[in-house]
């Protein structure tokens, strides 16, 4: 019996998890890493410390469940998207910390940049600090000497599949999920598009080969690595949503709705981003709309971490439960900024309606339901793009174990919540898009006969009391925008 | 040595009473009458309690439940929203493998308390039942969290013609200790069985069960026999899997 190794670089740890033909767990490791603060706004990962773990987990993987090498059919790879690192292509020493996605630190660049729409129609994306591209040219006028290294070809750029693959492998490739949220690639030809690179002032030779989500891009140990997909993305695929109008919503320290629509891009009209979903080997690429909100498991790490009202994230039920309601707080936690589908980057975190009834258990309940508040807000904008409703929403990741959060989200949506029975959507993904590329599974009918509902949420709530809390949750964000000035960092 | 501290003594009670009462949360009246001490006693050891975090009230004045602070010593007690986050990887591997719904229940009271349900993997339509209350005396879930407990007091209802007395439960307890897993056939609902093992702490203390249940004929080779080995033993490595997460077991 053979299976499948998925490695998840996400954004506060790495995993290894391995998966059986069934789609079932077998065994599962996972390291921390250091999240490096140098400034308000500024979050860096160190690569070498990520890829010291990585070989860690898988190590720890195969050894929990008595497994060697030789046992593994394929790696697959998933990853926290957008993080930039560049490193020395000789020693493979990162020339700097990777500059992690929620860092707003291009700020300026952006600005610099003008129209944020002026990229919409190559790249799908609007500008915003985000993406891959501002921060590696971030790099390249910080760095000193940057530049003019990576014009002569001496330093490399990855996201964090590019890296692990590079540091597994050898060869510089990043798939096209990936390649999408660089704000560097062309959304029709999947290729680095000229005018992008050059308006973004990054020199070509820096850049990996884009290649297919799923396909055998070299070996590790013997064993090859199989699959890259951003995380979401690789969520897109484990919930097996291969048809277009199929559509998930993953519940991290961000929550990120992403609807299939098919072979050709669908531009937004309503703040949402237009994504490549995967691609399979030589087949045409899927596409996706995306929402993406910031913070969500953030925010409850946040309260226990910060806070420290609660010693574990799981604990935020158990004292949300100690009340019935929110006593009319509402938290919008716009740490750095407002993602879909405001994108403010000048907002900041606001609790309204404080009064002196608030008590910590409706603290609770205010930072659970702003994941729903916020995930309404996305699906509004996608329902609004798509002109279809969503009838159901397929969601998945740590929170969903959170039932008062899912009883509380499929009552904002008013449809019913439904969560697969394995929750760990994003490994399974990069397992199956490995999977597919070395046979170990035959075809996506077969990934779909894997999929099977593990719970369902019904909508309870009275529509007054829905539309209520909306406009209150509304009067709320209103409160976050404008906040930062000139002169904050 | 000194003898015992008579004022500790009654804190515990006090702490043990918050613990087992139903409704978790009681008045100084309620706890004065169930412990047989006077008012300002109870009074007296609550505000000494809730100045050290050991148990707190909603609003000033109102009833008493336990405290946060005792919540993070790391006695037996564990959250079950914690069981459920530790044990979904697991519950949904067994579901999947067993091909039934998988439940976690814990001791609250003289109940099961399912803290989590998976369904059975068939999409049909299942109504999720986290939360709700299950008989000890009829259920795979119940028979292993007594017999690594304590028997609650209480009736023990009949179910079925298969629901076993007091004296047959106490020998099949034995059982259940012997081989770390139950099994309930017919009992609490006819042509019905479920199969639960124990998940445990790291100090091997048993905190909750997690088991499956399903019709006789798929769960056992025929109605009147034992589950299937294959089925038992897919319950109790996810037992052990939920118990390794809880660090309750080495590698």
């Amino acid at each position: 019996m053979s299976y499948i190794a998925a490695i998840d670089q996400g954004t506060t740890s790495s995993r290894c998890i391995v998966f059986d033909q069934s789609g079932g767990i077998v065994s599962v490791a996972q390291r921390e890493h250091r999240q490096i603060f140098p400034k308000p706004g500024l979050v860096e990962h160190d690569a070498t410390e990520i890829w010291t773990n990585v070989r860690a987990v898988v190590r720890d993987a195969l050894a929990k469940a008595s497994l060697t090498h030789a046992d593994i059919a394929a790696f697959g790879i998933t990853n926290q998207r957008e993080t930039t690192v560049v490193w020395d292509r000789q020693t493979g020493e990162p020339v700097h910390n990777a500059i992690v996605w929620q860092d707003t630190r291009t700020d300026a660049v952006i600005k610099q940049l003008g129209d944020p729409d002026r990229f919409r129609e190559r790249s799908g994306l609007p500008l915003a600090t985000y993406f891959s591209g501002p921060k590696l040219r971030w790099l390249l006028d910080n760095v000193e000497g940057l530049r003019a290294r990576a014009e002569r070809g001496e330093v490399l750029f990855g996201t964090m599949d590019t890296w692990l693959i590079w540091n597994l492998t050898g060869r510089h490739v990043t798939d096209v999920t990936n390649a999408s949220r660089t704000m560097l690639m062309n959304l029709e030809t999947l290729d680095w598009d000229p005018e992008l690179v050059s308006a973004m002032d990054v020199p070509l030779a820096m850049l990996p080969e884009i290649r297919s989500s799923s396909e055998v891009y070299g070996t590790y140990e013997g064993v090859p690595v199989a699959s890259a997909l951003g995380d979401q993305q690789a969520a897109l695929f484990g919930q097996t949503c291969f048809a277009p109008g199929e559509g998930k919503c993953t519940y991290g320290t961000g929550a990120f709705l992403l609807l299939n629509t098919g072979d050709r891009p669908v531009r937004s009209q309503n703040g949402l981003l237009t994504t490549v979903g995967y691609q399979i080997g030589d087949e045409p690429a899927a596409y996706a709309l995306e929402g993406a909100v910031a913070v969500t498991g953030a925010l409850v790490q946040w309260f226990r971490d910060k806070v420290g009202l609660i010693s574990s994230a799981a604990e935020i039920e158990t004292l949300a439960r100690t009340v019935d309601d929110n006593g009319g707080a509402y938290f919008v936690p716009a740490f750095s900024g407002l993602f879909a589908p405001h994108w403010r980057s000048d907002a900041r975190g606001v609790i309204a309606g404080l009064t002196g009834y608030i008590s910590r258990g409706h603290l609770a309940r205010a930072v659970l339901e702003a994941s729903a508040w916020q995930t309404k807000e996305v699906v509004d904008a996608m329902n609004a793009d798509s002109g279809v409703d969503l009838t159901t929403l397929r969601v998945d990741g740590g929170m969903t174990a959170n039932n008062l959060l899912m009883q509380f989200l499929s009552d904002v949506l008013d449809v019913p919540v439904v969560r697969p029975i394995v929750a760990e959507t994003t490994c399974l993904g990069a397992a199956y898009a490995a999977g597919l590329a070395v046979g170990y599974w035959p075809s996506i009918e077969a990934l779909k006969a894997n999929w099977h509902k593990a719970a369902e949420w019904e909508p309870s709530m009275e529509p007054a009391a829905r539309d209520k809390g909306y406009r209150k949750w509304k009067k709320a964000v209103e409160r976050t925008v404008g906040w930062m000035d000139e002169d904050d960092d | 040595m000194p003898g015992p501290i008579q004022s500790i003594q009654r804190a515990a009670e006090v702490l043990k009473l918050l613990a087992h009462g139903g409704a978790h949360q009681l008045s100084v009246g309620e706890i004065s009458r169930a412990l047989d001490l006077a008012k300002p006693t109870v009074h007296g050891i609550l505000r000494t309690l809730q100045e050290v975090g050991f148990v707190e009230q909603e609003v000033e004045g109102g009833k008493y439940r336990l405290g946060a602070a005792l919540f993070q010593i790391g006695t037996s007690y564990l959250d079950g929203n914690e069981l459920r986050a530790k044990a979904l990887n697991w519950s949904d591997t067994l579901a999947m493998r067993a091909r039934e719904a998988v439940r976690i229940g814990v001791m609250h009271g003289k109940h099961v308390l399912v803290v989590h349900h998976v369904f059975r993997p068939d999409n049909s339509r299942q109504a999720l039942d986290t939360g709700a209350l299950l008989p000890w005396h009829a259920t795979a879930l119940g028979k292993v969290l007594v017999a690594f407990g304590e028997w609650p007091d209480g009736e023990l209802q009949r179910f079925t013609r298969h629901t076993l007395g007091a004296d047959e439960l106490s020998g099949q307890l034995d059982f259940v200790r012997d081989r770390d897993w139950a099994y309930d056939l017919h009992e609490l609902v006819e042509g019905e069985a479920s199969i639960a093992a124990p998940i445990r702490d790291k100090r091997g203390v048993v905190v909750g069960a997690v088991g499956i249940s399903g019709p006789v004929e798929r769960l056992c080779e025929s109605p009147d026999q034992p589950p299937r080995l294959e089925l038992v033993s897919y319950v109790r490595e996810a037992a052990r899997s939920v118990s390794r997460e809880l660090g309750g077991l080495s590698w």
